[in-house]
């Protein structure tokens, strides 16, 4: 009797160590079940999901035009103090003092890519890149001015 | 930390190894100093802090949207819920009603990342033991819960998408075909997963009667999830107390009884298709409205204190918060589930052998940062 239920115990064995290995060359013999990305190699057809935050950015459009008022909102709902809103006065066309945006300073080496100051953002003025590549020589170049030179805010954005 | 007079001069032929705090199968930076008799295991002493980050002083100076984002540091294989337990317990101070909507998005993610969390474990736990391939299968699926949660979310791991009254964007127009096509797959798979690891002799011998823990220790040593499930306490947050659309779902809490590391081990592969299970009821029947509710710009909880707690992959995370009315919280503390079932470790360990602490650890499914915090 022990005898006979040791040897089913050794073909018990032997049968679910034979299960596993046979799912393992059922994937070894089919090479396109590998979903292993070649990263580097596949720079070029590489596409971020749209929503991936990578990065703060300011978008520009063609009149070199931006929507920040220079509000600060983002500055105060950064939980890092990775955004410092520098701003200063304009006079309007009837000679009033109105506040705009000077420099948008965006620390990216202190940022942890939380999205908050995009969900503050009451114009719209800022969004999230893509682009995730940080990799630098020099950390000070992680210390960024999003509002190109020459830039204004754009018509109409209050 | 023993010195090395201390280990050669120690009395009884003890030998005094450390374990850690550099360790592949410790998972992170724990150190464990273990007392052995021979190969028996005589004590095993846990040695915590280094990889704290004082998150929950750090809470004390951000704002009640602030400090939600840091959450996502502590346990990070399940950041989704830990974030979850945050807005909870801001709406519970300001008594906001979340929309339906946003309630649904919350649970499905929820399950998302608990399927995910344990797809790590499990390919983690077969590599504590010396498999090597689980590891990539469970990889494989798991990425695509990532891919998801990337599209909607905005990232991989530390989400950041729930807020104080909702989460912070819609869903994506391709959740729904994802997550659906995502189930469709999952389910073969996790026969594979059986097939290549529950169903092994080695694994078997391995796990069976090993690292046991009665339901009176679970108890008293304060284990919650699946290591307390396993020795039969019955303790999942969201049958017993259901917050959100939990209420709603039909599901099984998974019991077990033996208690031993295979328990542990089968309650969370029931437990995977459990939350396929709540996934499939939840996903086409998303109600339209809004995602997020209107709260005012700058949130103030009244004075007072406020404890939420919600299940999350690895156990029972209790949110408390201390309000003096201010903008910021005047004291916030997490019960972390980790510490607890960690405490239970030297109970389990004592009188086995050194080569099954590891077995054992590794079902226990241990995150380092969310046990120092």
């Amino acid at each position: 009797m022990f005898i006979k239920e040791y040897i089913s115990e050794i073909a018990k064995a032997t049968k679910s160590l034979w299960t596993g290995m046979k799912l393992t060359g059922h994937y070894f013999v089919r090479p396109k079940t590998v979903i292993t990305q070649q990263y580097p190699d596949n720079r070029d057809t590489l596409k971020m999901a749209d929503r991936f935050r990578g990065e703060v950015t300011m978008p520009h459009d063609e009149n070199n035009q931006h929507a920040c008022t220079g509000c600060t909102a983002c500055e105060l709902a950064c939980p890092n103090a990775t955004i410092k809103v520098i701003t200063k006065f304009e006079l309007t066309p009837e000679n009033k003092k109105k506040k705009a945006l000077d420099t948008f300073v965006y620390h990216l080496d202190m940022c942890t890519l939380c999205g908050l100051c995009v969900d503050a953002c009451p114009s719209g003025a800022i969004q999230m890149g893509q682009n995730f590549e940080h990799s630098v020589y020099d950390r000070s170049t992680l210390t960024k001015k999003l509002n190109k030179p020459g830039s204004k805010i754009r018509e109409g954005v209050e | 930390m023993y010195t090395e007079t201390q280990i050669v001069n120690n009395s009884d032929d003890e030998l005094v190894v450390n374990v850690g705090p550099q360790h592949p199968a410790t998972h992170g930076v724990l150190h464990l100093v273990i007392t052995l008799q021979g190969e028996t295991i005589k004590k095993v002493e846990p040695h915590l802090g280094y990889i704290h980050r004082s998150i929950e002083k750090m809470c004390e100076s951000l704002t009640y949207r602030q400090f939600i984002y840091a959450t996502s540091r502590m346990d990070y294989l399940s950041a989704h819920i830990n974030n979850h337990a945050c807005a909870l317990t801001v709406e519970k101070g300001l008594q906001i009603e979340v929309p339906q909507r946003a309630q649904y998005i919350r649970v499905i993610m929820d399950e998302l990342t608990r399927i995910a969390s344990h797809e790590l474990w499990w390919g983690a736990m077969a590599m504590d033991l010396g498999a090597f391939t689980p590891f990539f299968y469970a990889f494989r699926e798991r990425e695509m819960i990532t891919e998801i949660m990337e599209e909607t979310c905005g990232a991989r791991l530390t989400m950041n998408y729930m807020v104080p009254g909702g989460v912070m964007t819609d869903l994506h127009p391709d959740f729904q075909k994802k997550v659906k096509a995502f189930i469709q797959l999952f389910r073969s798979k996790i026969d594979e997963y059986d097939e290549l690891v529950t169903g092994n002799i080695i694994f078997q011998n391995r796990m069976k009667g090993v690292g046991y823990l009665s339901k009176e220790d679970a108890i008293s040593y304060g284990c919650t999830g699946a290591v307390a499930r396993a020795s039969g306490v019955s303790c999942d947050i969201r049958k017993l107390y259901p917050y959100d659309v939990y209420d709603k779902v039909a599901f099984d809490e998974i019991l077990e009884t033996e208690g031993d590391s295979f328990a542990r081990y089968m309650i969370r592969m029931r437990e995977m298709k459990e939350s396929i299970k709540m996934i499939e009821q939840l996903i086409d029947n998303i109600p339209e409205g809004d995602y997020q509710a209107k709260t005012k710009a700058v949130l103030k909880l009244p004075k007072g204190d406020f404890y939420t707690r919600v299940e999350t992959a690895r156990g029972e995370l209790g949110v408390y918060i201390v309000s003096e009315g201010a903008t910021t919280p005047y004291r916030i503390k997490f019960r972390s589930p980790g510490f607890s079932n960690l405490s239970a470790l030297d109970q389990m360990a004592r009188g086995g052998k050194l080569g099954d602490l590891m077995a054992t650890m590794g079902t226990l499914d241990l995150v380092i940062p969310d046990i120092d915090r």
